[in-house]
């Protein structure tokens, strides 16, 4: 069946549908990692948005039953060039499309998607359209683009309930701001936290009083600035002296909550392949990132918080370490990185500050 | 960190003769790595053996020596040329080798040379095989099963432990030289035996089979502050077994999940992490489809060919962020050159699927065994880029200049559907035309899977193009299937052949559709970042990236394609020439190849690259995009040549000599014309079209005579016959690849050959040297040592050839380079054959002369005339230096492939000597070549045909008097005792013994001169000799021209004196 993706600059793209064969309308970004469909497809920080893929065959290994990076599939559009047909993997369970289709996924194949990148590199994010209808109104299309807005999208991808991982090591609560089943894994299986899961809801209060060692603010999709309320109970949980380790939105509500601000980037950093500069090892990380929004470098007040690590290409603040308290955050994701430094010794550090904590307040 | 300030001058070791297994790739890596030492102001002192390297040009280092690449000249070079450094990472296996023997023994350390890069400690834990499977199990990688062994019957008794089949792999050999693998004991004896021969230090590992599994390759970068990065992954179609050279390979991995290719990449940035490796690694590993499981298999500290696919693949240059990251750069300090603002600190993404296919020698060599194995085969190979795997497949088949253009062989088709089944079995180069067929017979992709472990996803992407045949199949395609049909890669060509149109009909078809392919940016970043660099490949969009200057000076130029026999790197040597020849004058350039191993396919060489085929209809397209002033076609061999009447039908001017002129020389009609106008002797000959107007031609101008098809390169099907049932048999061969155009029947003059390149600017002819072959005619001029100055050519001769090349030129109507070999027969010279194009010997002769060829005749063509070039016209002053051109060959890879010289070319390459006398040049080239000449006490074997054996007398004497230990067999004995040369007596095969197969097995033979009847069949005594030799590694003679040639250099050569000549001060 054919198919059309029309974006919010006009432009107007003809292929053939795949998935789910509804209209859906959302903000196109595109990711330039060559594998890894089905976790992106699952992440929660997609959510409002069309994911295009800029490498063109996806689907060859089809879909599993254990690569899903959350219970949901939060990507409203996939766009791409050629859909396998078949997967291939000796834990394929089903082809890409039916996955698609079963996740009520609207997508489109068979169009020029290197030429989509450039226009969204060139002119930034922007809204579009899948239809599959023939004859569709294109000035109506495009007037609904224009009112589209990503808008309450960690209240839609958050947990509503508590959940509770039990662990031998650290008692750790999260925030669930729409985090990723291999984070919560890191964190509970291979580092032992005792992982207490909370909604984004959640008051400051909960978290102090109920006997955790360190808080982790989780990643999660929109816009940071809009997340007041969540805003004003990191305050409360950053004045408290707990350890607090954040990533990706977490690590954009925390600067917010300390007087800095954040800007929404052109076209984001969506990938696999993002050179990282810690500053204070002096060494590049290769990291996985996934954000449209990033905080203003000049915003932030040296006497709370240092810049730890910037975006290698254009030194974009990817990391802070606050001066006062026992709180670091990074914007790219912490458990797929490479370089001398161990994959998410983030983590590992985390650990070791909710130790020096604990040791600090004996002493005290 | 800073680079390190101390360093000042650097020694580069490059990797000489284009072997299998090493070949053009290290041009690149060695050409890119020495401008980065002169972009920061470093003083390059470049060695390498090899004459038709770029990285040997005058212009690339400061310091040139084209030796051979031993102890003894390296350790002479850095005594007198004194570098701070030595940067032994570029110069493939040879030069890691070689640069390790210089650390190991004392060398480096003793005239104060710091080894760059990697250090020697490292590169021994990747390189030694017990070393590294240590260093592996430190870590927690797995490898295979496997040990070290030193003997056969360590192997035999280890193999009944593990259990059979198991590869066989000799250490320190490259391209998996001497390896194979063992199904029983006899075959591990075998393999074994020649491998720890091959072996430098005499080992070989033994490890379990893991056949089946996927092969995946990853490059990967470190520097020294410890930052590691992922450039490349790379898939093999086929699975573990065949050699990676000789795999078809895509990048990226197409198969692997997340989690597989995350585990991968760990994996490979853990090891160079381990084996702290500064600079650029390739890692091989296998995987097992079936679960998580997989396997280092090897891991290389160096540049490689798979890094220069890397490099090709994705844009970013490797072999120059090796060299920063060697001088002490840091990954993030480096800028990435193709983006120009981003960091060289970064993973490379793609959005496209890049192909490799292996360019294998079988069309040379039709007798050949096709099977691939852990030894690789490939001379070469090509690479194409597309939006799909079926469009870079397709791209990448049509490179491969096969006369295929699809996965359709005719030969296939004629077979039946069991033959087919059964043909799956084979794992050879046709493979993938053979899963091909087998999908058009009906066989199942499952089925198909089962048999050939081949990943049923590739195998899916093929079922895509067999479907469409069948809807091309029923005639002219509408619309919407032609604009499929172009997007899955299909050439006009075959659509015509399928739907029963010619290729125009097709094209016309698709102007009215307006289906015509844009262009996309190669850009490391897919699309991310706006990327500098034009470098361009071709896909069925609608978005073109491609934009034409307005400049109305701009040329193209048409790159030679793969590296094959009879058309090697020096073509591209000449391509790259012009490109900066042009641009020297002012010209934008544009390129056009498919050689990822090359210097040509580097993105800052022209000024737009497009990767693609080399095939009218793919240059027809770049042409209508770009609309170029005028084309060259001169420089990229017959690959070029062949796309002039193309160019010129479309109203292209060919810059230089025209389409027709190229016509008249291959035009045997023609050409006799144009000798009897200018009074040009040759030898009687006929044009025709069947065996049985061969036979009559060969009758009337008698025996023996020369066949062979017109427009070929390297002798490609050519023979001596010298009875009907020769001209029969060849012309059979000749016959199985669709001859286009007829095929010459030429008497055979057995005398002095000699080869001559020239310039004609349509007035004046420049010949910058004469060059004489030691090899009378008869054995091919790519496989005969050629001497230049020439030793046994008379003045007067010398006037003759100058004129005879001169009228030609004229009558040719060429207009830059022509090359001309001659006869000369009774004093007489004739001639044999002229080409209007470059040649092979260009490169050499514009070194050793001084003379830059390629510039001048690039000028010549846009109109200058030589009296205004500075280098005079006609003969151009003799040099004061000798050189030798020594053919190099790879028999050892290719095992069943008979080593005696003929008119069909075999070598894959060749290396220089260069001295102030004949005799020592000679035996610098012999050394270049690693030919151990035979001295006093070595024992030589003499065993030749009887029209040889008066010759032989001379050098028997003379061998005797050197000292040497010389035997004959029956007949030669005979002869020679008869003559009163006392030789010694060995047995022929199956006559008793001791024979001469015993004395090449017990290693006793330094040297054998086995001159080969012509009518001989596979199962000869010769050529079981012939072969025997090879794989013992026993120099092994088959002209007495060569013999004589090596009796000279023992004889007044002298190894002591070799001194390394810089060819920059000459």
């Amino acid at each position: 069946m054919k198919a059309t993706l029309i974006l919010a600059n006009g432009a107007v793209f003809t292929g053939e549908s795949i998935g789910s064969t509804e209209d859906v309308v959302f903000e196109l970004v595109f990711n330039t990692s060559m594998v890894g469909y089905q976790e992106l497809l699952t992440d929660p920080c997609y959510e409002g948005q069309g994911l295009l893929m800029t490498y063109p065959l996806i689907g060859n290994y089809g879909t599993n039953n254990e690569d899903d990076e959350s219970d949901n599939v939060w990507v409203k559009g996939l766009v791409i060039r050629h859909l396998a047909q078949r997967g291939s993997n000796f834990r394929c369970t089903s082809t890409l499309n039916d996955y698609l289709i079963r996740h009520g996924v609207t997508g489109i194949q068979d169009i020029d998607t290197r030429s989509i990148t450039r226009m969204l590199r060139s002119e930034g994010v922007m809204n579009a359209c899948i239809t599959c209808e023939e004859s569709y109104d294109l000035q109506a299309i495009l007037a609904k683009l224009a009112d589209y807005k990503v808008a309450g999208a960690v209240e839609r991808v958050t947990s509503s309930q508590i959940s509770h991982l039990e662990g031998k090591g650290p008692k750790v609560a999260m925030v669930d701001l729409g985090e990723k089943f291999s984070v919560i894994k890191r964190l509970n299986e291979k580092h032992g936290c005792d992982l207490t899961i909370y909604p984004a809801s959640v008051k400051a209060e909960e978290l102090l009083s109920g006997g955790y060692e360190g808080i982790v603010l989780s990643n999660g999709p929109g816009d940071p600035s809009e997340c007041e309320a969540i805003i004003a109970e990191v305050k409360k949980l950053y004045e408290s002296g707990l350890p607090i380790f954040a990533m990706g939105l977490g690590h954009q509500l925390v600067a917010l909550a300390t007087g800095a601000k954040t800007e929404k980037l052109l076209y984001g950093h969506r990938g696999a392949n993002h050179p990282v500069r810690d500053l204070a090892r002096n060494c590049c990380i290769i990291s996985t990132q996934n954000h449209g929004y990033a905080v203003k470098a000049d915003t932030i007040d040296p006497a709370v918080a240092q810049i730890s690590h910037v975006h290698v290409h254009d030194n974009t603040v990817e990391g802070l370490r606050y001066l006062t308290r026992p709180v670091f955050t990074i914007q790219f994701q912490p458990e797929m990185t490479s370089s001398t430094l161990k994959p998410d010794h983030q983590l590992v550090e985390f650990i070791r500050m909710i130790e020096d904590n604990k040791g600090g307040n004996r002493n005290a | 960190m800073p680079k390190d300030l101390s360093i000042k001058k650097v020694l580069v070791i490059g990797s000489g003769p284009v072997v299998i297994g090493q070949a053009a790739e290290f041009d690149y890596a060695g050409t890119q790595a020495c401008r980065a030492l002169k972009e920061e102001g470093i003083e390059v002192v470049l060695v390498n053996s090899n004459p038709a390297t770029i990285m040997t040009d005058k212009d690339i280092a400061d310091h040139v020596y084209i030796e051979p690449l031993n102890m003894f000249t390296m350790e002479a070079i850095i005594e007198k040329e004194r570098p701070d450094a030595l940067l032994p990472n570029l110069g493939g296996q040879i030069g890691l080798n070689l640069a390790m023997a210089l650390h190991e023994q004392g060398v480096l350390e003793k005239f104060n040379v710091k080894l760059l890069g990697t250090s020697a400690e490292s590169i021994r834990k990747a390189e030694d095989r017990q070393g590294f499977k240590d260093t592996m199990e430190a870590i927690g990688q797995p490898c295979i099963t496997s040990k070290v062994v030193n003997t056969v019957q360590d192997a035999v008794d280890f193999t009944n432990e593990i259990g059979y089949p198991v590869v066989v792999r000799p250490a320190y050999t490259l391209g998996g030289t001497g390896g194979g693998i063992a199904y029983d004991e006899g075959m591990l004896r075998e393999i074994c035996d020649r491998g720890i021969s091959l072996s430098r230090v005499s080992e070989v590992l033994i490890e379990r089979c893991i056949s089946g599994w996927k092969e995946i390759e990853f490059e990967v970068m470190r520097d020294a502050a410890d930052n590691v990065i992922t450039i490349c992954s790379m898939e093999n179609l086929d699975p573990v077994g065949v050699h990676t050279g000789d795999s078809i390979v895509v990048a990226p991995t197409q198969t692997l999940a997340a989690k597989e290719f995350e585990m991968l990449r760990t994996a490979a940035l853990d090891i160079i992490s381990a084996l702290e490796i500064e600079g650029g690694c390739n890692c091989q590993f296998a995987l097992n489809p079936e679960s998580f499981e997989y396997a280092v298999i090897e891991v290389n500290p160096r540049v490689s060919r798979s890094s220069a696919l890397a490099s090709k693949a994705t844009g970013y240059p490797i072999a120059k962020v090796t060299t920063k990251i060697a001088l002490g750069y840091t990954l993030d300090e480096i800028v990435n050159a193709v983006t120009g603002v981003t960091s060289a600190c970064f993973e490379p993404t793609v959005d496209y699927c890049v192909m490799k296919l292996p360019r294998l020698p079988f069309d040379k060599f039709t007798t050949a065994k096709r099977t691939l194995g852990t030894q690789m085969k490939a001379t070469g190979e090509v690479m194409a880029i597309g939006s799909s795997f079926a469009n870079a497949l397709l791209k990448a088949v049509r490179s491969l200049e096969l006369n295929v253009h699809s996965l359709r062989l005719p030969k296939l088709q004629a077979l039946s559907t069991k033959q087919i089944w059964d043909k799956l079995f084979d794992v050879d180069d046709e493979r993938i035309f053979v899963v091909a067929e087998a999908m058009r017979r009906g066989i199942t992709p499952e089925e198909i899977n089962r048999i050939t472990k081949i990943d049923i996803w590739f195998i899916d992407r093929l079922s895509t193009i067999v479907k469409l045949e069948k809807r091309l199949a029923q005639g002219l395609p509408d619309e919407k299937t032609l604009r499929f049909a172009k997007e899955v890669g299909f050439a006009d060509s075959f659509i015509a052949e399928l739907c029963g149109c010619t290729r125009i009909d097709v094209r016309e078809l698709r102007r009215k559709y307006r289906i015509q392919p844009v262009y996309k940016k190669v850009d490391t970043c897919a699309g991310e970042f706006d990327a500098k660099t034009p470098y361009y490949y071709s896909t069925y969009d609608t978005d073109n990236e491609s934009i034409p200057t307005d400049n109305d000076k701009k040329v193209l130029v048409l790159g030679s394609g793969p590296i094959r026999i009879g058309q090697g790197i020096e073509f591209d040597y000449c391509s790259v020439h012009s490109v900066w020849a042009l641009r020297k004058l002012g010209y934008e350039t544009i390129i056009v190849n498919n050689n990822p191993e090359t210097v040509s396919t580097d993105f800052d060489i022209a000024d737009r690259l497009y990767f693609e085929p080399l095939t009218p209809e793919d240059v027809e397209h770049i042409v209508e995009l770009e609309k170029p002033c005028g084309a060259v076609v001169q420089f990229g061999g017959q690959t070029a040549i062949k796309l002039a009447k193309t160019l010129a039908d479309m109203g292209l001017p060919i810059l230089g000599t025209s389409a027709d002129g190229v016509d008249a020389a291959e035009d045997r009609e023609r050409f006799d014309e144009i000798l009897n106008i200018c009074q040009i002797p040759r030898a009687a000959g006929r044009t025709i079209f069947t065996t049985e107007e061969a036979i009559a031609a060969a009758n009337e101008i008698g025996y023996p005579v020369l066949v062979r098809p017109s427009y070929v390169l390297g002798g490609q099907g050519m023979e001596i016959a010298y009875n009907d049932d020769n001209i029969r048999d060849f012309m059979k061969i000749i016959n199985l690849t669709t001859q286009e155009h007829p095929i010459l029947v030429d008497q055979y003059l057995m005398g002095l050959e000699v080869e001559v390149d020239g310039v004609f600017d349509g007035e004046d002819i420049l010949i910058p040297g004469i060059m004489e072959h030691i090899e009378r005619a008869g054995v091919h001029s790519g496989d005969s040592i050629s001497v230049y100055p020439s030793l046994n050519i008379t003045e007067e001769q010398k006037q003759t050839i100058l004129r005879y090349t001169r009228d030609l030129a004229k009558h040719l109507g060429v207009i830059g380079l022509i090359n001309v070999q001659f006869i000369i027969f009774k004093g007489e010279v004739y001639i044999i054959e002229a080409n209007p194009r470059s040649s092979r010997t260009i490169p050499y002769i514009s070194k050793v002369t001084g003379v830059p060829i390629i510039d001048l005749a690039t000028k010549v063509m846009l109109g200058s005339k030589l009296k205004d070039l500075g280098y005079g016209v006609d003969l151009y002053p003799e040099a004061p230096n000798y050189a030798v051109k020594m053919p190099v060959f790879s028999f050892e890879k290719l095992t069943d492939v008979d080593t005696n010289l003929g008119p069909e070319m075999k070598s894959t390459g060749e290396c220089l000597g260069l001295a102030d006398s004949y005799s020592q040049a000679l035996l610098k080239a012999f050394k270049g070549a690693n030919m151990k000449v035979p001295k006093k006490g070595s024992r030589v074997i003499l065993t030749v045909k009887d029209v040889d054996k008066p010759e032989t007398v001379e050098l028997a004497k003379e061998m005797l008097e050197l000292g040497m230990d010389v035997y004959a067999t029956r007949g030669t004995h005979a002869y020679l005792t008869a003559q009163g040369v006392d030789v010694k007596f060995v047995h022929r095969l199956g006559h008793g013994h001791p024979n001469v197969m015993d004395m090449i097995q017990s290693g006793v033979v330094d040297m054998i001169l086995n001159t080969p009847s012509r009518t001989q069949r596979p199962t000869a005594d010769g050529r079981i000799i012939r072969r025997s030799a090879v794989e013992h590694s026993v120099l092994c003679l088959t002209s007495l021209d060569t013999c004589r040639a090596i009796l000279t250099a023992r004889k007044d050569g002298r190894s002591e004196k070799i001194v390394p000549v810089d060819l920059t001060t000459i």
